[in-house]
C-alpha cells in the first residue's frame, strides 16, 4: 500500500497537524507527501526530514497558492494512479479539498479517523463524539482525513524523503482567492497547546473575556479557547471556538471558565487529559466530565486564581 | 435565478444519542427528529437571497425515508417554493447523495446550491464539496458570508486560523457554517401553507443512480467514560492540584 499524505502548511513552514497525518498514513502503508504550493522549496525540505517518509512530490504553481480545492483536487487525483490511499489532517483546509477528491476517484471518505485497525477498517467518532464507528471501506482506493489528537506526531527529523517535483494540473478557472483574515496571536496554536484556557456565554463581554481570561491563559502558557455561545455573543473571536463545529482539542489541561458543557462543547475537548471546570451552577454538565470542579463566581475566581499561580 | 437547498432530517440537536445495546447503531426509535441545524441555516441563506440577489425559486430536496417529507414541509414553511422528496429507505452515503444530487442539478439546473456544512449525525462534512467534484463546480465551503453580484458568489469562509474570501463563477455549491445567518421560525399561517406547496416523491432508481454503501459499519459502541472527578472547595485547594499535576511550578 503506497499512502499519499497532504502536507498542510503556510508557505513557509510543515504545520504540526501533517505529523498526525503521517503517523496515521505509515499504519496503512508507505508514507508519500504532496507539498502543494507556490515557492514552497522550504517547506519540502522540511517535509523530506519528517521520520518515515520516502517521496516527497512537490507541486510549485501559483495556482496552488491558497490550496484552492478546484485546483488542487485535480492534482492529488493525478497523483493517485499511482497510490492506494490519500490521507489528510482534518483541517479546514483539507476537509475543503478531499471529499472532492474522493467523488473525482467514485470513492467513499472516511472522515476524521481515530484509529486504523487495518488497512480497510478504522475507527471514527459520530453523534458529536456520543458514539464511536467501526467502519469497513469496500473502495479500492482510499480517502481519509485524520484527527490529529487521536495519533501522535511523527518526529520532525530522522527522515530522508527524496524530493521530486510533480507537474501542475494548472488553474480551473472556477474560483479566485480574494484575500484573508488570519487573526495574529502570540499565544501557542490551539490545537497544539498543552494547555487550554476556555471561556464562555458568563463571562457576559468582550472586555471580561479579555481582562479575566487572557492573563490567566500567559500565566500558565496556555492557549485561549472559547464556547460557541462566547463566539456568538462576540466576545471572541470565531478561530477560538472549541467543539463539534469549531475545533477539536485534547491538551494535557483544558480549564472551562463559565462554559455549561453542552454536548457540542464537549464534542470538541472531551478528550482532553484534565479537565478544570469553574462555574457557579453545579448541576452544570460540565461538571460530569471534569476532573476537578470549582463552583462559584468566576468573576471573584479567575482573578484569585491568576494572582495564586 | 434558482437556488437548490438539499435538507437532511437527523437526532434533534438537544438530544442525547444513545448507542443500541447490540452495537449495531445508534437507537432512533422514538426520538425527536428535527432538520439538521446547517441546513436550516442554508435554507435561511436562500430564501433572504430572494430579497438580495434576486433568486426567483428556492427548490428544497431531501434523501432518506418517507418521514424526510416533514422535513421538507419545514423548508417550505420557512419559504421554499417547492420540494423533491427521494425515498430510500435503506441509508445513503455522502457519494449516494452527491451523485443523486448531480443528476437533480442536470434536470433542475439551478444557479446555486447551497447545503450544510456537515450532518450532525454522521459529522461526515463531504457532501457538498462531493457534488461539487462531480458537476465540476467551484465551492464556497464553510461559509459565513455570501455576497452574489455580476455571474458571481464572493464567499467569506472560515478557516483555521480565522477567515478567506474566495470568488466563485456561478453555477457554483455553497456550504454553511454556524455564523451565515439566524435561521427564522416557521409561522403558522406558513406552516398552513407549506402544506398545499408541491412535493415530487422520487427513489434513486429514476435518477439510475446505485447507492449501495461503500463502507460497512462493523460496529457503534460508546466513547470510553471518563472518571468522576472532585469538587474542591476553594481557589487554594484548586492551585494546590494544578501544582500536584505540575501544570505550574
Amino acid at each position: 500500500m503506497k499512502t499519499l499524505v497532504w502536507v498542510e502548511h503556510d508557505g513557509k513552514t510543515v504545520k504540526d497537524a501533517t505529523l498526525s497525518a503521517v503517523t496515521a498514513a505509515g499504519q496503512i502503508g508507505e508514507v508519500h507527501l504532496l507539498v502543494a504550493g507556490h515557492g514552497v522549496d522550504a517547506v519540502a525540505a522540511e517535509a523530506a526530514k519528517i521520520a518515515g517518509v520516502g517521496k516527497v512530490h512537490v507541486a510549485d504553481d501559483a495556482a496552488y497558492d491558497h490550496a484552492l480545492a478546484e485546483n488542487v483536487a485535480p492534482l492529488v487525483v493525478a497523483l493517485m494512479a499511482d497510490h492506494d490511499a490519500f490521507v489528510a489532517p482534518a483541517t479546514t483546509t483539507a476537509k475543503n479539498i478531499a471529499p472532492r477528491v474522493a467523488a473525482m476517484l467514485d470513492v467513499m471518505q472516511i472522515s476524521e479517523i481515530l484509529s486504523v485497525e487495518s488497512a480497510d477498517t478504522f475507527t471514527r467518532p459520530i453523534y458529536a463524539g456520543n458514539a464511536i464507528a467501526t467502519v469497513q471501506s469496500s473502495d479500492a482506493k482510499k480517502v481519509i482525513t485524520v484527527r490529529g489528537t487521536a495519533f501522535a506526531k511523527a518526529a520532525t527529523e530522522g527522515g530522508a524523503g527524496t524530493i521530486e517535483a510533480v507537474a501542475s494540473t494548472g488553474d480551473a478557472g472556477l474560483s479566485t482567492f480574494a484575500g484573508a483574515e488570519i487573526a495574529k496571536s502570540e499565544r501557542p496554536e490551539l490545537t497544539s497547546a498543552k494547555i487550554i484556557v476556555s471561556g464562555g456565554r458568563a463571562l457576559a463581554s468582550s472586555e471580561q473575556f479579555h481582562a479575566l481570561i487572557d492573563p490567566l491563559a500567559d500565566k500558565l502558557g496556555a492557549g485561549v479557547g472559547a464556547s460557541r455561545a462566547a463566539v456568538d455573543a462576540g466576545y471572541a473571536p470565531n478561530d477560538y471556538q472549541v467543539g463539534q463545529t469549531g475545533k477539536i482539542v485534547a491538551p494535557e489541561v483544558y480549564v472551562a471558565v463559565g462554559i455549561s458543557g453542552a454536548i457540542q462543547h464537549l464534542a470538541g475537548m472531551k478528550d482532553s487529559k484534565v479537565i478544570v471546570a469553574i462555574n457557579k451552577d453545579e448541576d452544570a454538565p460540565i461538571f460530569q466530565v471534569a476532573d476537578i470542579g470549582l463552583v462559584g463566581d468566576l468573576f471573584k475566581i479567575v482573578p484569585e486564581l491568576t494572582s495564586k499561580l | 435565478m434558482k437556488v437548490l437547498v438539499p435538507v437532511k432530517r437527523v437526532l434533534d440537536y438537544n438530544v442525547k444519542p444513545r448507542v443500541k445495546a447490540d452495537g449495531t447503531g445508534v437507537d432512533l426509535a422514538n426520538v425527536k427528529m428535527s432538520m439538521n441545524p446547517f441546513d436550516e441555516i442554508a435554507v435561511e441563506e436562500a430564501i433572504r437571497l430572494k430579497d438580495r440577489a434576486g433568486v426567483t425559486e428556492i427548490v428544497v430536496v431531501s434523501i432518506g425515508e418517507q418521514k424526510s417529507q416533514e422535513t421538507l414541509r419545514t423548508a417550505l414553511a420557512m419559504g421554499a417554493d417547492r420540494a423533491i422528496l427521494v425515498v430510500s429507505e435503506s441509508k445513503v452515503e455522502p457519494l449516494g447523495v452527491a451523485k443523486i444530487l448531480a443528476k437533480i442539478v442536470e434536470e433542475e439546473k439551478p444557479d446555486l446550491v447551497i447545503l450544510g456544512k456537515q450532518a450532525i449525525d454522521d459529522d461526515n462534512n463531504q457532501t457538498g464539496q462531493m457534488l461539487a467534484g462531480l458537476l465540476n463546480w467551484g465551492q464556497g465551503t464553510f461559509a459565513s458570508k455570501v455576497e452574489i453580484a455580476d455571474g458571481k458568489a464572493v464567499v467569506t469562509r472560515e478557516v483555521d486560523g480565522g477567515s478567506e474570501t474566495e470568488s466563485l463563477t456561478l453555477p457554483a455549491i455553497i456550504t454553511t457554517d454556524l455564523r451565515l445567518n439566524e435561521p427564522r421560525y416557521a409561522s403558522l399561517p406558513n406552516i398552513m401553507k407549506a402544506k398545499s406547496k408541491p412535493m415530487a416523491s422520487k427513489t434513486p432508481a429514476d435518477f439510475g443512480v446505485d447507492v449501495t454503501p461503500r463502507l460497512t459499519t462493523l460496529k457503534v459502541v460508546e466513547p470510553a467514560k471518563r472518571t468522576a472527578g472532585i469538587k474542591v472547595a476553594d481557589v487554594d485547594a484548586l492551585v494546590g492540584k494544578l501544582k500536584e499535576m505540575g501544570v505550574t511550578k
